[in-house]
């Protein structure tokens, strides 16, 4: 008997979560795909790789990320316990390094000697470029010429890391369209190059990959809220672009059935307008990037521009796995505002002394809404992917804007 | 047989060239299918614009792009389908979509409706074979050819799509997006080859074709030759003139003697 929120095995073969998933690809890309998720089922088997890969992560990006407890949060939101599961401390200065790893072993050990990214904001670039550099690796990062102009400081990143930035000028010129170039690249030169997936998206096998890849976040987080409080928490929240900290934050906890699970998606200027990124909340199914998962669309198909102020949330898709927890009910899926994600970035600041990334904001916020509905007994683990450097200039260029 | 088959089958017509509908203008398109009826090309793949054509390389996505700007729709290239049957276009019709549209419009709902607008296939190039099983059932009890691609990089996947194949075969004759190339790799022969035996349906062979020569050198190796981008570039350099009433039918004219050109031994 299988739960309704797992995967069956049939399913995971085919890459599907219920009705969610699978590989909508041009046939020139099918071959790759089998070969990858080959590699990757052989890759996790073998304990060399998985050794390797955990030297990695404890070695290079200095896991595990400690798990804090958040004491002037917790006593400002005047509610639950709220933990930190603190993936802001990684190297690179976010969850995304764990996955980047993961995947750069895995094109090395399948013998790819190239590497190709999207990126949004620039993170998983720079994730990307980094591994590629530490594996000696050629690396090209696909990004929209509005994100170019935008996140100057990155792309500046990571053509110090060695890594070829290429500017995206079809479409929104944004990260749709950066992922879009990527698999076009990808399809070109599918022999020697490895297509290194950010989010918890793409055809089979990227989500499953992603996923596993990320779910060291919960396995830690799981085992250090039981050594500090002896028991589960009752709530963990984390915030969703495409979903990769979300999956990686939920994957242990999923069994927990008494574990609430809450994913926070974007909703930019609110969902009552068309400037959000809530494709949960607000999209219907349909085919982006190559998987079968909620998406933002016309009634005709067509996929529509996405907005948060957070960019790693400005993505007009979510990875199926996602859609899949929602259908059947496992995971909750709200929405916070540019404006309440501006105002927890604050509040962290000023209670723990921690920048959080603007996208990390939206989990905050959220975990301070349902902190203050619970009593002092229980507990809330809310995931800091990712510190907030990167994001000084937008905060400071958005209060500004406010007061004036 | 259906026609598309006997057309496909008879030496004389060997030509599909694809335009993308509502580029400049759903009128241009109607005019187009007519002139290269007249013409005497062995079907016509009519595109659906899409906001993101992952099998596209730069001239078609930017004729997406424009198309889009026109809104059009599925619904739209359906109607003009059963425009120009109703004007006595003869020439098979091929609907060529991305999955999106085709799943928000619904699977059965797309066949039926081609069908009754006289398209008689159907190419989804981000549907394979693994996921396009239950639009291949609708196609065959509509009698709608759902027309899978194969590339070089197939290899154990040619014969179990191949034997599902329904209309023709199209076969990718290189690895990347649609687009314009000089040349072509040596294996792409021996590829054309392979699925020819094993293919129960007559074969066509796209991407890269461009000139006359590309088109006499596959001739051989398949039933047909599928020419998009270098006609999508040649309609969109005129395309200010197609949307002149006064310059339209010279514009007309030359795409006429591109088309010419292109099948002229």
């Amino acid at each position: 008997m299988v739960k309704p929120h797992i995967q069956s095995e049939k399913e995971a073969v085919q890459g599907y979560f219920g009705r969610f998933g699978g590989r909508y690809v041009p046939e020139t890309t099918m071959n790759a795909l089998l070969e990858l998720e080959e590699g990757f089922r052989a890759a996790i088997q073998d304990p060399s790789f998985v050794q390797d890969f955990r030297h990695l992560l404890e070695e290079y990006s200095g896991r595990p990320t400690p798990l804090t407890f958040a004491e002037r949060l917790t006593e400002y939101a005047g509610g639950a316990k709220i933990y930190l599961k603190r993936e802001d401390l990684n190297h690179t200065g976010a969850h995304k390094i764990n996955n980047a790893l993961g995947q750069a072993l895995l094109a090395k050990r399948m013998g790819k000697k190239k590497l190709i990214a999207e990126t949004g904001a620039g993170q998983h670039g720079v994730a990307t470029a980094t591994v590629a550099a530490l594996l000696g690796m050629e690396c090209r990062v696909f990004m929209g010429e509005e994100d170019v102009r935008r996140q100057q400081l990155n792309v500046f990143r990571m053509e110090l890391l060695g890594a070829k930035v290429i500017p995206v000028t079809s479409g929104t010129r944004t990260l749709k369209d950066a992922t879009n170039e990527a698999l076009r690249e990808w399809v070109a030169h599918v022999e020697d190059t490895f297509y290194l997936i950010g989010s918890a998206v793409g055809p089979h096998p990227y989500p499953s990959m992603v996923k596993y890849f990320q779910r060291v976040i919960s396995d830690e987080a799981r085992s250090q809220i039981l050594m500090q409080e002896g028991r589960l928490p009752d709530d963990v929240v984390a915030c969703i672009g495409g979903g990769s900290n979300a999956i990686g934050m939920f994957a242990a906890f999923i069994e927990d059935e008494h574990v609430r699970l809450h994913g926070v998606e974007a909703a930019g200027k609110g969902l009552d307008t068309k400037e959000h990124a809530a494709s949960l909340s607000m999209g219907r199914p349909g085919v982006l990037h190559g998987t079968y998962s909620y998406l933002l669309q016309d009634e005709h198909g067509q996929v529509l521009p996405a907005h948060s102020v957070s960019a790693g949330l400005d993505y007009p898709g979510v990875g199926p796995e996602h859609a899949y927890l929602k259908e059947t009910g496992r995971v909750r899926y709200t929405a916070v505002t540019d404006a309440q994600a501006l105002e927890a970035v604050q509040v962290l600041c000023r209670t723990e002394g921690i920048l959080p990334a603007l996208e990390s904001a939206h989990a905050i916020a959220e975990a301070i809404q349902i902190a203050k509905t619970r009593s002092a007994a229980d507990i809330l683990i809310v995931c800091l992917s990712g510190r907030g450097d990167k994001d000084v200039e937008t905060i400071r260029s958005r209060m500004e804007g406010d007061r004036s | 047989m259906t026609r598309l088959q006997t057309v496909l089958q008879s030496e004389q017509q060997y030509l599909i060239p694809f335009i993308m509908s509502g580029d400049p203008s759903l009128e241009a398109t109607r005019e187009l299918i007519h002139l290269l009826n007249e013409e005497g090309v062995a079907a016509i793949e009519l595109g659906v614009p899409f906001s993101d054509p992952i099998a596209d390389g730069p001239v078609i996505q930017a004729a997406s792009e424009r198309a889009l700007r026109q809104n059009v729709t599925l619904q739209d290239v359906l109607t003009l389908g059963r425009q120009v049957r109703q004007e006595g276009c003869q020439v098979p019709l091929i609907l060529f979509t991305y999955a999106n549209p085709v799943f928000q419009y619904g699977l059965s709902r797309v066949v039926e409706d081609a069908v009754g607008c006289g398209f008689d296939g159907l190419i989804v190039p981000d549907l394979p074979y693994e996921e396009s099983g239950e639009l291949r059932e609708w196609g065959q009890k509509a009698g709608l050819s759902v027309i899978p691609l194969v590339a070089p990089t197939s290899r154990q996947r040619i014969r179990q799509i191949v034997e599902e194949a329904q209309g023709f075969v199209y076969c990718v004759s290189s690895l990347g997006t649609t687009g314009m190339r000089q040349q072509f790799a040596g294996t792409v022969d021996t590829f054309l080859q392979t699925v020819r035996e094993l293919s129960p349906v007559p074969t066509a062979v796209g991407f890269g074709i461009s000139k006359r020569e590309h088109v006499e050198r596959f001739q051989k190796q398949a039933d047909a030759v599928v020419v998009g981008s270098a006609l999508v570039r040649k309609i969109e350099e005129l395309s200010g003139a197609l949307s002149d009433p006064v310059q339209r039918t010279e514009a007309l004219e030359q795409i006429r003697a591109f088309v010419t050109a292109l099948k002229t031994k």
